[in-house]
């Protein structure tokens, strides 16, 4: 970086947040993602929208303008943090205070790089409840979650992050700070320009504050782990609990390898000899948990359930949770290169969609792990490889193109939950078609005329 | 010692690297990146940086060598690493690197790592002497005559804002407290064990290895206690000089051979977590490696070993006492002792176990980064009274002799001269120990 340029930065930010030495950013070339790594010229940590503004505005003086690449905490996995060459990474990391918790409007306000599970904690003290939970809460940012529209466990009955953003501030790439959403339960005031930040990985802007809707903390939750000797019966257990209008809080899918793996690190008390395990949980009024609780093992018994364990107290259903959550890393115990997919499909395809997954890593000499939020149609098959085997990762590419294919095909999309970034862009006119592929571009030229921020990302 | 030509990451064998795959799950339990929120000072960011050296994209540089020695070396990462990465073996190879190339070289650093590293915790005599030394500096009135007339301002500046923290130094060393084999008092023995008295524990606090003894004794184990005992090496290891902490593994050996017992007894988190890895230490040492294998496989911490054996619940206890545990980073992250020693002091009649926040977060004394990183290690330190204090108990139980003097300090850093710091089983001991006096005495 010159001098010049870095000395601004220094001037604009301190010199402790502004990063530059080799040692210093090396550490930022990548983020959750498997197999990417590009190094950008300078890291540089503001503390709220006004410096933010300053920093576009510096980037964009720059002869040729330097791309900004926003970071929270690094853990997507589509690559959306990922530098592009030569780009300043504007890391929320240190802009993490929670600002406001409103208990008559149950709302709360938090700096965009506020850590996820401290909004839940933050809620769960004052008897409310914030319910994405990814399976990275306790490290992801909820600018992150935001940028990528994160999903979690319980996303079956409660949603997504969208459905939980009342309001967000965002820096746009010419500098000026907008204020979009409030705390009305309703507002059709102009176009719902609030949601289409939500999801959009750090291409329109950058998201500086964000308002948050809280619920009520459910009275009572139960959990129950049922095991199966059939990956089929898992499946059918899952179609026939929704189809008999039961909607529990979380639907979650752990194949044989993942339970091995996740058993090792976590000695949750999983199962090892199973084919597969859901872990259910139902919340709300005690009574309609008990209720819940014993229609969901009935199900479960009748699709063939070799045995349905309930959680003995709140202790033991996190632990298990916990478990479920560290699924995907857990995974990285088995090769050294873990690639994680994220194709999502209409409940109705699971069973099938979970069937051709076990196909294609057969046909393709592939070792593939599946788990995912069942209840969400959402799956994670993920590939176990090695990225220095040339001739393997040419399978796992083809691999992928089948796997996507064949979401497409059933009606589904080839992410739920991760985003597209660098990882998945080439699937997505696949899935989109040509017009809307088009809007998406018109939209970004429309924010974001000079291709400033992250750009290549979600397409090129 | 021959200095290795090969850069040591670049020669480990690379999956240990790939293992990592940048999760970041293990940053919020990661006390230095939490104190700055930068990736280089988390367990990602500097696994990074030993991938980047290895992979030929940076040089061993004397930032990376900062860097290796602002990490505690605490280890909570690899508690909360779902993929498995062996941070212990990363940091080892990046420290002993960092010597290596000798990137962090200074007159002053290199007297402090000869004299301390190489010479005294290589010589178990000489320590004790330097150990008696300052005994006499301290009961003599010498210190406090110093330190009245503040005669400490002559001492160079590290010195003096240490010397306040220099153990206090008991009066009795561990071979004078026990002998070298003791068997139990009331049955013929049903286990023999050996207890490693560690260096630090055997100069501050000999009576924590007698009461180890004791609660061995109790439980039925004739306990072997060899009087002059080498430093096991995790000082070296942890310090970038691997050759030394192998042939002070070799000297261990050497005196206490594995095969003679049913279990070797370490009480120290930072020892045992050391001592159980000889294994991997000399796993290419083709005279010492079958017994170093021996040796790992009957490493138990006291705790551990405790409720391995199903010990004796003591039925009477000395006084009612609220108690909290700190965990030792090495203990529980290095060695996943966690519940062991809670289970010890649950047995006691009379104590009621107050957990404490962030038990599991260091305390700031991780081995001598209070002497290398001093600002930092006396936040931590802050961090974890604070947390201790919250509790209301009014014993601090803990099982490292580090953590031990640390937090003595931060008590009497606030003139706090109620509260006591105590070894579990040193609450175990004067339990067994109550119940002796209300013994019938028979003979
Ligand atoms: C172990 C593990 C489990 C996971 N489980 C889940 C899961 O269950 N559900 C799920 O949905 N995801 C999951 N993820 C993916 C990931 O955690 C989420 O995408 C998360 O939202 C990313 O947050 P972050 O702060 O790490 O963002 P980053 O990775 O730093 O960034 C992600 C994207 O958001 C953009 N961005 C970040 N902050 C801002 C901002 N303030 N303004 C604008 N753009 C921004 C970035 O440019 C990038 O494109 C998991 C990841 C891991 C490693
Ligand atoms: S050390 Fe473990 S937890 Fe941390 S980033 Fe690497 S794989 Fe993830
Ligand atoms: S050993 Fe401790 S300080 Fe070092 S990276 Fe791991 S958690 Fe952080």
């Amino acid at each position: 970086m010159s001098t010049t340029f870095e000395s601004s930065f220094i001037a604009l930010l301190g010199a402790e947040n502004v990063l530059t030495a080799r040692e210093d950013i090396i550490p930022y070339g990548f983020d959750g993602t498997a197999a990417l790594k590009r190094y950008p010229r300078a890291v540089v940590f503001p503390r709220d929208a006004r410096q933010i503004a300053a920093i576009l505005k510096l980037a964009r003086e720059q002869t040729p303008p330097v791309p900004v690449v926003t970071r929270g905490s690094g853990t997507g996995l589509s690559g959306g943090s990922v530098p592009v060459d030569n780009a300043l990474v504007v890391c929320l990391a240190k802009m993490n205070r929670i600002l406001e918790l409103d208990t008559a409007n149950l709302t709360l306000l938090a700096e965009a790089g506020a850590v996820t599970q401290e909004i839940y904690d933050t809620a769960d003290r004052a008897g409310l409840f914030y319910p994405p939970d990814p399976g990275s809460m306790r490290v992801s940012t909820i600018g992150g979650n935001v940028a990528e529209n994160a999903g979690g466990l319980r996303g079956l009955k409660y949603g997504v992050t969208r459905n939980y953003v009342m309001g967000v501030e965002v820096v746009l790439a010419d500098g000026s700070v907008c204020w979009l959403g409030n705390k009305c339960v309703k507002d059709v005031a102009g176009y719902n320009l609030r949601d289409l930040f939500i999801g959009s990985e750090g291409t329109l802007g950058i998201i500086t504050k964000v308002l948050l809707k809280l619920l009520p903390k459910p009275a009572a939750r139960q959990t129950l782990l049922a095991t199966y000797a059939q990956m089929d019966a898992a499946a059918a257990t899952v179609s026939d609990i929704i189809a008999s209008k039961i909607i529990p809080c979380t639907l979650e899918f752990l194949d044989r390898k993942t339970i091995r793996c996740v058993e090792d690190f976590a000695h949750a008390g999983l199962p090892l000899d199973a084919e597969a395990v859901l872990l259910i949980e139902s919340d709300g009024h005690p009574a309609a948990v008990a209720d819940e609780a014993a229609r969901i093992e009935e199900i479960a018994r009748k699709h063939g359930a070799t045995r349905v364990k309930r959680a003995r107290d709140s202790a033991e259903a996190v632990q298990l949770a916990t478990a479920r959550r560290s699924a995907f890393s857990a995974l990285a115990r088995l090769k050294p290169t873990t690639i994680l997919e994220d194709a999502t499909v209409p409940r109705s395809e699971l069973a099938h969609m979970v069937r051709f997954v076990e196909g294609v890593a057969a046909r393709h000499k592939l070792e593939i792990a599946t788990f995912g939020h069942f209840g969400d149609g959402n799956l994670h098959p993920t590939i176990l490889t090695d990225e220095r085997n040339r001739e393997e990762m040419h399978r796992v590419e083809a691999a992928m193109q089948e796997i996507f294919d064949e979401a497409l095909r059933v009606g589904g999309t080839i992410t739920g939950e991760h985003g597209v970034g660098f990882a998945k862009k080439k699937f997505l006119p696949g899935q989109l078609g040509d017009a809307s592929y088009a809007l998406l571009k018109t939209i970004k030229r429309a924010i974001d005329p000079d291709g400033l921020l992250n750009p290549g990302k979600i397409f090129d | 010692m021959p200095t290795p030509a090969q850069n040591l990451l670049k020669s480990l064998d690379y999956s240990v690297l790939q293992q990592c795959m940048h999760c970041g799950m293990c940053l919020p339990v990661c006390p230095t990146y939490s104190e700055t929120k930068e990736e280089r000072h988390g367990p990602r960011g500097r696994i990074a940086l030993m991938r980047a050296i290895a992979d030929g994209e940076l040089e061993t540089t004397r930032a990376f060598g900062e860097e290796m020695y602002y990490c505690l070396g605490c280890l909570a990462c690899t508690s909360a690493c779902p993929a498995g990465v062996n941070y212990a073996e990363l940091f080892e190879t990046a420290r002993a690197e960092v010597e290596r190339t000798h990137v962090l070289d200074s007159a002053q650093r290199n007297f402090w790592r000869w004299s301390v590293v190489r010479v005294l915790f290589t010589r178990p005599r000489l320590l004790r002497l330097a150990g008696r030394g300052l005994w006499l500096w301290r009961v003599t009135g010498l210190q406090a005559l110093t330190r009245t007339l503040r005669l400490t301002y002559l001492l160079p500046r590290r010195l003096r804002e240490l010397e306040p923290q220099a153990p206090r130094i008991g009066a009795k060393f561990s071979h004078q407290l026990i002998k070298p084999v003791e068997q139990p008092a009331q049955q013929t023995p049903v286990r023999r064990v050996a207890v490693l008295t560690g260096c630090v524990q055997d100069l501050a606090f000999p009576e924590i290895n007698r009461a180890t003894v004791d609660v061995l004794l109790a439980n039925g184990c004739e306990v072997h206690t060899p009087p002059v005992q080498p430093c096991c090496g995790s000082l070296h290891a942890h310090n970038g000089d691997v050759e030394s902490a192998r042939a002070l593994a070799r000297r261990m050996l050497d005196l206490i051979n594995p095969a003679d017992y049913d279990a070797i007894i370490s009480n120290a988190g930072g020892c045992g977590s050391h001592l159980r890895h000889y294994d991997h230490l000399l796993h290419d040492d083709p005279h010492y490696a079958a017994r170093a294998v021996e040796w790992s496989r009957k490493l138990r911490d006291v705790s551990e070993y405790l409720v391995e054996i199903d010990f004796r619940k003591p039925v009477c206890s000395p006084s009612p006492q609220t108690v909290t545990y700190h965990e030792s980073c090495h203990l529980c992250h290095g060695q996943k002792v966690s519940a062991q020693p809670r289970a010890v002091l649950r047995a006691i009649p009379g104590v009621e176990l107050h957990e404490c926040a962030e038990a599991a977060w260091c305390c700031g004394s991780a081995g001598i980064y209070n002497i290398t990183q001093p600002a930092t290690a006396g936040r931590l330190q802050n961090r974890k009274m604070g947390n201790l204090r919250r509790t209301g108990a009014g014993v601090i139980a803990t099982a490292n002799p580090g953590c031990h003097l640390q937090i003595q300090n931060g008590l009497r850093a606030e003139n706090d001269t109620i509260t006591e710091v105590e070894h579990p089983v040193v609450l175990l001991a004067r339990a067994y120990a109550a119940e002796y006096e209300l013994l019938p005495k028979k003979q």
